[in-house]
């Protein structure tokens, strides 16, 4: 947080100005760098009109997209303790929680949602970048395991969307763990031969993407997403040489076979009914 | 030649004085023989009060000291009939990450951990002990075999972390590491790990989702290294120090947060000044789990298994 964001509301008081107009209207497309209107953006589900560029999704948006007519009810996250390391880099971390949570509305990085996706019913875990760059320490990874816990209970079909730079620093060793926490459940999900699909997301990195978003039945990417597990910057300091520029974009990773199928924001629920109906054991 | 840690001066200094004076003492002067003897006596006392009282970052860098016991130092010591297996039948072979089958005190075991290497040529052909796709996807291949023939699988860890290159993400590091995490947490045969000197965060969990799991006293093990975060979060270097302490990346913090199973003591002064004891600390460990884990009924095991890492971080 800026000096400037404290002191803009602080400014059009002082100039007359109305506090209830709402800040970023406009937006600008990065790949064109036409000016998009934030309400015509919302309408093309974060998709820019002019370049196909997939905008980062507010969970609320992403869930209506998913679900049928938008219909979806949310499963309560379980409470974990926070702060297990007691950390503090220059901020506490219970600090940085706390302006997370007033900023985002959220407890943590993860919403769990279960609802019809074409008829069939669908347990979903979503990241809320938002939060802390949707790493992952102990309430994401509780999270998807009582979600998992949740699919198996109504035989849903699981998908986990991740947004997500990896583990959770603050939350050390414990944040690592997760790895095999979430890994843990998904497996009983397979074992329950319910259909886990990964929507892997702008950015899906580290420890995320080296645990639960790698295992899945049916992978799906968004368009230029970046999966990876190490940072880019990382990889150019150790190899010291250029990296391609589509380096660790959901195209390449289709490419080198970590991906069933990159879709566009606009087909993504379709696809996802479809394949959801395919793998899903009917009762005879 | 001893490679001394820059907290480790006053013993270097005590240490020179003594092996000069045993020089000497060869001549057969006794007044040197008392003289060495007391000078021996206030080595060992330094070494004890040194290591006594480690700091955090201290336990780094005997974690990662050049002269610890590395992989292929436990499997000579403890393994007979070592049988290394090479590739990942898919790519390529991995020299990072040594795997194959021995004899462990009478029994047939899997036996797979990183190698860092010991000097230049060998520090360079085991790519410094971090591993590419190939060496975790070796390792599954190798721990299906052990579930196949009903074959204990024991895994050292020691990496700074799993390589981050061109190549390795091309090939799927992510994917490799994954795999690596759910073929350890599924496999029906007792999974044991020790964290020997650097846990490297996802690079050492790839092989580490054992039915118990130690670590080395002066060993590490964490989501990412001191210098790691320093400069992330503090958006420089010089606060590795500080990460250090603040990650809980000692064998006693992680026993404490509930993440290990039990701390394998080191010999006086690290296990960098006595390999085979070292070693010998970790092989008892690893005989009585194996003989305690044969007797429990295989589906149980796995379920086990995966109650021990749902549980960790629970109140």
């Amino acid at each position: 947080m800026s000096w400037l964001t404290d002191l803009k509301p602080k400014l059009s008081k002082l100039l007359g100005g109305d506090d209830n107009v709402p800040e970023n209207v406009w937006l600008k497309c990065p790949d064109t760098g036409m000016i998009i209107h934030k309400r015509e953006l919302e309408n093309n589900m974060y998709v820019s009109p002019h370049s196909d560029h997939h905008f980062a999704m507010p969970v609320q948006n992403r869930l209506q997209s998913i679900y049928d007519d938008g219909n979806y009810e949310l499963i309560s996250s379980p409470a974990t303790r926070d702060d297990p390391l007691k950390f503090k880099d220059s901020k506490k971390y219970t600090e940085r929680l706390k302006i997370s949570r007033k900023k985002t509305g959220c407890e943590d990085a993860i919403i769990l949602a279960y609802g019809m996706v074409g008829g069939n019913p669908l347990v979903v875990a979503l990241f809320n970048f938002a939060f802390m760059g949707g790493s992952m320490g102990s309430a994401v990874g509780e999270g998807i395991v009582k979600a998992g816990e949740f699919a198996i209970e109504k035989k849903a079909g699981f998908m986990i969307i991740p947004a997500s730079g990896g583990a959770r620093m603050q939350e050390g060793i414990i944040s690592l763990m997760q790895m095999a926490r979430t890994t843990v459940i998904i497996n009983r999900i397979k074992k329950a031969k319910l259909p886990y699909i990964v929507l892997l997301t702008n950015p899906t990195t580290g420890g995320v993407s080296a645990s639960f978003a790698m295992i899945g039945d049916i992978h799906i990417a968004e368009p230029k997403c970046i999966i990876g597990f190490a940072g880019r910057r990382v990889i150019e300091q150790t190899v010291r040489e250029t990296l391609p520029a589509d380096f660790q974009t959901a195209e390449y990773l289709e490419n080198h076979g970590m991906v069933d199928m990159v879709v566009h924001r606009h087909k993504l629920k379709d696809e996802i009914a479809k394949i959801l109906d395919l793998l899903m054991i009917k009762k005879k | 030649m001893r490679t001394y840690l820059d907290f480790e001066h006053n013993i270097a200094e005590l240490e020179g004085k003594i092996s000069e004076l045993r020089h000497m003492s060869n001549k057969g002067d006794m007044n040197i023989a008392s003289e060495l003897q007391k000078l021996e006596q206030k080595s060992i006392k330094l070494i004890e009060d040194t290591y006594k009282n480690l700091d955090d970052w201290q336990i780094v860098k005997v974690a990662r000291h050049p002269d610890r016991p590395h992989l292929l130092d436990y499997v000579n010591e403890m393994i007979t009939d070592f049988t290394p297996l090479s590739g990942d039948r898919k790519f390529s072979e991995d020299k990072a990450l040594i795997a194959g089958f021995g004899r462990f005190r009478g029994r047939s075991v899997a036996i797979m951990g990183q190698e860092k290497g010991h000097d230049t040529d060998s520090r360079m052909l085991h790519n410094f002990g971090s591993a590419r796709p190939e060496g975790y996807r070796k390792a599954q291949r190798i721990m299906d075999m052990a579930e196949k023939f009903e074959i204990p699988v024991i895994s050292l860890v020691d990496t700074a972390g799993a390589y981050p290159g061109l190549g390795a993400e091309e090939r799927g590091q992510a994917e490799a590491i994954a795999t690596g995490i759910e073929k350890g947490l599924t496999i029906k045969t007792p999974f044991l790990s020790v964290v020997i000197g650097e846990g490297g965060s996802g690079g050492a969990i790839a092989i580490a989702t054992a039915d118990k799991v130690y670590m080395l006293q002066n060993s590490i093990y964490s989501v990412i290294s001191p210098e790691g975060c320093s400069s992330i979060l503090w958006r420089s270097a010089d606060y590795s120090e500080r990460a250090a302490k603040s990650l809980r990346m000692t064998a006693k913090d992680l026993l404490e947060l509930g993440v290990i199973d039990g701390i394998i003591p080191e010999p006086l002064g690290g296990a960098q000044r006595n390999k085979k004891q070292t070693i010998q600390n970790v092989a008892d460990k690893l005989e009585q789990d194996i003989i305690d884990l044969e007797s429990i009924d295989k589906d149980k095991l796995v379920e086990m298994r995966a109650e021990r890492f749902l549980r960790i971080g629970r109140n």
